[in-house]
């Protein structure tokens, strides 16, 4: 058989085999090229609608991260704020801060004090909220009543939208939320450092608000945590446990094969499902409270269970056969070739599981919903039973207002919820590399 | 507890190779014994006698049944879903199908090295360490030690791995992994080993050195090899098993298998006309 014979193609069935092949060899090659073409355009697609929500979320939500506040000298006027001289927690509290600061305000931009309008005017740039800052201090420090002390106080959310170029200066005057006067007050205190542009911690600390810049994610992230605990310390063990039953112990019968098929099915009820099972069951037929983590924890580790049954099974099937050979071999029970083997060699898998079950748990809202996590909380929960708000819900209820600063509130939580998960399938693909072992 | 470690080194000086003698009681003894996987029925009234401190070889083509015989010595098919064995197995005159017996015990008097090198994704010394550990056959850490290093000398893998024993067992070559696996088996002190065609996934190389140390552990214990190679089962076993389609054709010293077989069926495997 020459190579002249296979060209002439007159060694085979077929004639002119060769020429037949080429032909057929394009029309594949160009398929493959075709075929390419489409992959290349779906990732760039995929890609460019990624970088358009990223895009849009940090242009809408960095400015969050900054808040505008009054640099003031606050003096601690022993007559306002304690009047009767006792140091009593009661006249501590109920003191007139706000008079205080806005006469510190009033001093500062250097306006005459007798002109009611000025004063007036001049209190307006002040949250309505930024006398908690001063009574949490003097609180704290009581030794300081009679002092002038410096502080940071919170501007009021229009004076944060000047700063952040977001108020219209062309509109007429009296159509306007600050007038003439204001806007030139405000400009020449951020000239001479009055007023700056501070790093938002408030964001991170402080609870529900109705006024925006008084408004944080503490709440909702503590609350995050508790429930994140809730389904950490329920879901994992009990779903590694059904895992290990159903995947080592079970028997291979009808009454396992409907156990899977529904377990597979759990994973895919719509999440608003298990909210009102939770209402139903965990609140109205057992009396838990409203509002509370735990009721968000439990709700969320019903539906967090079927994906870490799930993982946690494949992880332990795809442990090789012969390693569970060789510890029965050398005379471990069951169990120990379980837990001395299987289970240390499953331990990335069953990780990866959880962590994506628990990021899909920390990004879910419509459940919470149901169960009254959607409040108006001030206070930091102190227990998983008092009422809390969760992150997801959290944006949910900014992203309702109006307000310019929650417009950038719901972007910037966004962010932090993003980094939270970001963070979280990162440690899953560490975790997995770090434990994975071959063989 | 110290009897573990001494009779693993003191044992080869005592008793000689050559010894084994027809009138000492059969270590394994089997009437008609019948395994079903579900409908199939895998292996058909086998009846064989197999001595003590000595090697026997499984031969026979692929499927024959001589793998699933074997895993029934240490009860590995109880594993298998639908896997049904009756008839009589005994150890010692113990049937090892008796509901009183421990399957755990069985399987520490009968260790089994598989036919894939199966170390764990542990340290060397741990895969050695594991079984005595489990089964609690030494008292501290000297004396876990001691067995570690007997088994390891007595699968000739000592002088290659002493220096580095705390290195996983798996980035050793499949020959040492294979020997690997037969210190983990020796180290709980068996009475029978089960090698299921220990050399199949191995070079020639690390073969012959397998072949080696199952000469050598003959002098303690009692051996069954399943083997696909002929020559293997020739130079290492004193007596052969042949089966076919489940049923055992015929058993005998090796020498007499290959060179006068009685069954014209073992005469065509031998002579390699299918198989």
């Amino acid at each position: 058989m020459t190579v002249e014979a296979i060209s002439t193609g007159s060694a085979g069935p077929v004639a002119n085999s060769r020429s037949l092949v080429e032909q057929s060899l394009k029309r594949r090659y160009a398929a493959e090229a075709r075929f390419k073409a489409y992959g290349i355009g779906a990732i760039l697609i995929g890609l460019a609608f990624l970088v358009i929500v990223f895009a849009s979320i940090i242009q809408r939500g960095y400015t969050s991260f900054v808040q505008s506040e009054f640099h003031l000298d606050i003096f601690l006027d022993k007559e306002v704020i304690d009047p009767s001289g006792t140091s009593d927690g009661n006249d501590l509290l109920i003191a007139d801060y706000p008079a205080l600061i806005q006469d510190a305000l009033v001093t500062a931009l250097k306006l005459d004090p007798k002109s009611r309008t000025d004063v007036r005017l001049a209190g307006t740039l002040l949250s309505a909220n930024a006398d908690t800052a001063v009574r949490n201090f003097v609180l704290a420090n009581r030794d300081q009543i009679g002092k002038t002390v410096p502080f940071w106080v919170l501007a009021s959310g229009n004076v944060d939208s000047v700063l952040k170029g977001a108020f219209d200066r062309s509109i007429p005057e009296e159509r306007r939320k600050l007038n003439d006067k204001q806007l030139g007050w405000i400009d020449s205190a951020y000239a001479n450092g009055l007023l700056a542009k501070r790093f938002n911690t408030g964001l991170f600390t402080f609870g529900a608000s109705s006024q925006p810049e008084s408004a944080g994610i503490g709440v909702a992230l503590i609350g995050s945590l508790f429930m994140m605990l809730t389904v950490v310390l329920l879901a994992v063990p009990i779903g590694v446990a059904a895992a290990l039953y159903l995947e080592e112990f079970a028997p291979k019968n009808r009454i396992t094969d409907i156990i899977e098929v529904n377990i597979n099915n759990l994973a895919a009820v719509p999440s608003i499902v298990f909210g009102i099972l939770g209402l139903a069951v965990f609140i109205n037929f057992m009396g838990l409270p409203r509002s509370a983590s735990l009721v968000g924890g439990l709700v969320l580790a019903l539906m967090t269970l079927p994906t870490i049954i799930i993982a946690t099974r494949a992880a332990i099937a795809a442990v090789p056969p012969s390693i569970r050979e060789a510890a029965l071999g050398v005379g471990a029970s069951k169990m120990q070739s379980i837990t001395h083997h299987v289970l240390p060699l499953a331990v990335p898998g069953i990780l990866t599981g959880t962590i994506i079950g628990l990021a899909k748990a920390l990004g879910e809202t419509a459940p919470l919903l149901m169960i009254g996590m959607v409040a108006f909380v001030v206070e930091y929960p102190r227990t998983p039973l008092d009422p809390a708000t969760a992150l997801p819900v959290q944006i949910y209820m900014w992203a309702t207002a109006a307000e310019r600063g929650f417009v950038e509130r719901t972007s910037g939580a966004t962010l932090i919820l993003l980094a939270f998960l970001a963070c979280m399938n990162i440690l899953a693909v560490i975790l997995r590399r770090r434990f994975e072992r071959r063989w | 507890m110290d009897m573990s470690i001494q009779s693993t080194q003191t044992k080869p000086a005592a008793k000689p190779a050559a010894s084994t003698s027809p009138k000492l009681a059969p270590k394994v003894v089997a009437r008609d014994a019948n395994v079903y996987y579900g409908e199939k029925h895998a292996i058909k009234n086998v009846s064989i006698e197999v001595a003590d401190k000595s090697v026997t070889a499984f031969i026979g083509p692929s499927g024959c049944g001589k793998s699933t015989f074997l895993r029934c010595l240490n009860r590995m098919n109880d594993t298998i879903p639908g896997c049904r064995v009756t008839g009589s197995i005994t150890i010692d005159q113990q049937d090892i199908y008796d509901k009183s017996l421990d399957v755990v015990l069985l399987r520490a008097r009968v260790g089994m090295v598989f036919q894939k090198p199966n170390p764990f994704p542990k340290s060397i010394y741990e895969n050695v360490a594991y079984g005595p550990r489990i089964h609690g056959l030494t008292r501290n850490k000297s004396e876990l030690d001691a067995v570690v290093e007997a088994s390891l000398k007595r699968a000739g893998l000592w002088e290659e791995v002493n220096s580095r024993l705390h290195e996983s067992g798996t980035a050793l070559s499949g020959g040492q992994q294979q020997r690997l696996c037969i210190a983990r088996a020796i180290a709980v002190s068996p009475e029978i080993i089960l090698m299921d065609e220990p050399c199949s996934a191995l070079d020639p190389i690390a073969t012959a050195k397998i072949e080696e140390l199952i000469d050598e552990l003959t002098q303690n214990f009692c051996i069954i090899i399943v083997t696909h190679s002929m020559q293997q089962a020739a130079r290492v076993s004193k007596r052969t098993a042949f089966f076919h389609l489940g049923v055992l054709v015929e058993e005998g010293d090796t020498n007499q298998i290959f060179t006068n077989p009685t069954d014209p069926k073992t005469q065509a495997y031998i002579t390699g006309r299918f198989g």
